[in-house]
């Protein structure tokens, strides 16, 4: 990794607080251009009030959060509005709109932010959905869709203005084994393909080792540690290697093995 | 004791109040600047307007018929069975036919859409909206505002029509009420500061609805105590239906006292 790459993401001392509760404290990240940082952490580790600050919905008690270049913080709305057409965005459940159809939930962007006739649309929208397997369900309802078609649906919509930065929320949550690893090889294709930057949050340690070039791992609002898989690996603060022997279903296992088996 | 129980809870109210009060001028803001789209405007007219169209005109029947019934009984004591189509024209234009319609309408679309922004909420749809760079102001609550604020005048209109007819049923066919006292009467003493007030009364309602039901609904995740869940929507659901209800009530007697 060489600095001279170009920053999408930089974090600078932010810090939130809700109250007088410390929701994040002094974080520091860059991420480059094409590359997947995974955050990592607990429940209450801070990795969802990270997200809300970073995609600027919601802002930090201090600090800067800089996307492209941009201080979200100093951003007026319509300013942020401009911003986020470059951002992609996949919630955890898809946040599909369950009146609408994958096809219509997919396009929504296209229409709102684009003069592009309808036939025009329909191609950019079925290729999308090819990408992700769903080319046969568009016409489905959000209710009729199954956990892991639900996030793929979700991340069609996310890439479909072909976003520099995508954000991922807990991809892999809530997913049989099986699925989990084909949405991980999405994730790689889409970062190879479209030379998108991603950023993951989730608490799926094998998800996290497959697709990351560097893991952060928070933990109760401090940023322990950044770094590439190796380094995390050898990391020897106790929450660190807390976090990483704490797999479930796989207390009986040796830590350290089982990692060298997922990141093989 | 004392900041649990009255000062916290009178700090989130005026809070609430403030927020509540920024959300309509938001939403207002939204609907008269541009980009200006009709179909979402005519969807929610559909679902406001139309789909409640036969609710309202099943109500407005037996309004009538219940109105004319009870007036008819009193006149007769008096020996004025003459001025029941004034009654009844008169009761229904200024009172019970913008009241009615607004609990009717709060009951059938004010609550289902609450429950559609809190569940949209809920499962980060706003969120997804706000990522997109979709402002929900304008995509979600514009175009309901303004839906409502057409619809509910014409279904007041529609409500005191057919109560009007379901009147005329009970006092001319059943009773014998001359069909000219009963509509002459209603067109001599009806005046057009009658209509007014009915019209005046039924925009407003229909603004107060609207503006409770997705306020409450928008703002699911500040709602104190804080639930999600299927708990919160219910609650917000609850809370919205009955703030609209008595808002109406409050509503009602300022603009009548105001007007008259």
């Amino acid at each position: 990794m060489t600095d001279n790459r170009k920053v999408i993401v930089q974090l600078e001392n932010l810090s939130t607080h809700y109250g007088e509760v410390i929701a994040l404290e002094d974080i520091n990240l860059t991420v480059y251009e094409r590359e997947i940082l995974v955050i990592m952490g607990h429940s209450g580790s801070g990795k969802s009030t990270l997200f809300r600050n970073i995609l600027g919905l919601m802002m930090p008690s201090s600090g800067s959060v800089k996307i492209l270049g941009q201080d979200l913080t100093r951003l007026s709305k319509k300013e942020l509005y401009a911003l986020r057409k470059n951002i992609g965005v996949a919630f955890q459940n898809g946040a599909l709109f369950s009146s609408m159809s994958v096809r219509e939930n997919v396009e929504l962007p296209l229409h709102q932010h684009t003069a592009l006739d309808d036939t025009t649309i329909q191609i950019m929208t079925r290729m999308k959905l090819a990408m992700m397997n769903l080319a046969d369900h568009e016409d489905l309802m959000p209710a009729q869709l199954s956990g892991g078609m639900l996030k793929r649906a979700g991340l069609a919509r996310a890439v479909i203005m072909d976003p520099k930065l995508l954000f991922f929320d807990e991809p892999s949550a809530g997913l049989d084994p099986v699925t989990s690893v084909e949405l991980d090889k999405l994730i790689l294709q889409l970062r190879d393909a479209m030379n998108m930057t991603i950023i993951i949050i989730t608490h799926e340690l094998e998800s996290a080792f497959h697709v990351a070039d560097r893991i952060t791992i928070l933990d109760r609002g401090k940023q322990i540690i950044t770094g590439t898989r190796d380094e995390i690996r050898a990391c020897q603060d106790s929450r660190v290697t807390n976090m990483l022997n704490r797999l479930p279903g796989e207390k009986q296992m040796d830590g350290e093995a089982y990692l060298r088996q997922l990141t093989k | 004791m004392l900041q649990n129980t009255l000062i916290y809870p009178l700090i989130d109210t005026i809070r609430s109040i403030g927020r509540s009060g920024l959300f309509l001028l938001t939403g207002l803001w939204k609907i008269i600047t541009p980009p200006y789209k009709l179909f979402p405007i005519v969807k929610q007219l559909h679902f406001i307007g139309a789909r409640s169209l036969l609710v309202i005109v099943i109500s407005g029947i037996f309004v009538g018929m219940v109105v004319a019934l009870q007036f008819y009984d009193t006149l007769l004591r008096f020996g004025s069975v003459a001025l029941l189509g004034s009654a009844v024209g008169l009761s229904l234009i200024r009172e019970l036919g913008p009241v009615l319609t607004a609990l009717i309408i709060i009951g059938r679309a004010g609550s289902a859409i609450c429950a559609e922004i809190s569940i949209m909420r809920n499962e980060h749809q706003i969120d997804a909206l706000e990522c997109m760079a979709i402002d929900p102001f304008k995509y979600l609550i514009a175009p309901r505002l303004l839906a409502a604020m057409i619809a509910m005048p014409l279904l007041t209109t529609v409500f005191v029509s057919v109560g009007i007819f379901g009147g005329y049923f009970v006092g001319v066919i059943l009773f014998e009420v001359s069909p000219g006292s009963y509509l002459g009467g209603m067109y001599d003493s009806v005046l057009w500061r009658d209509i007014l007030m009915g019209g005046i009364k039924s925009f407003a309602f229909g603004f107060i609805m609207i503006w409770v039901a997705t306020s409450k609904g928008f703002y699911l995740h500040l709602a104190r105590g804080g639930h999600h869940g299927s708990e919160g929507v219910s609650r917000v659901t609850t809370d919205a239906v009955v703030l609209a209800s008595i808002s109406v009530l409050f509503a009602d007697y300022i603009l009548s006292a105001i007007i008259l």
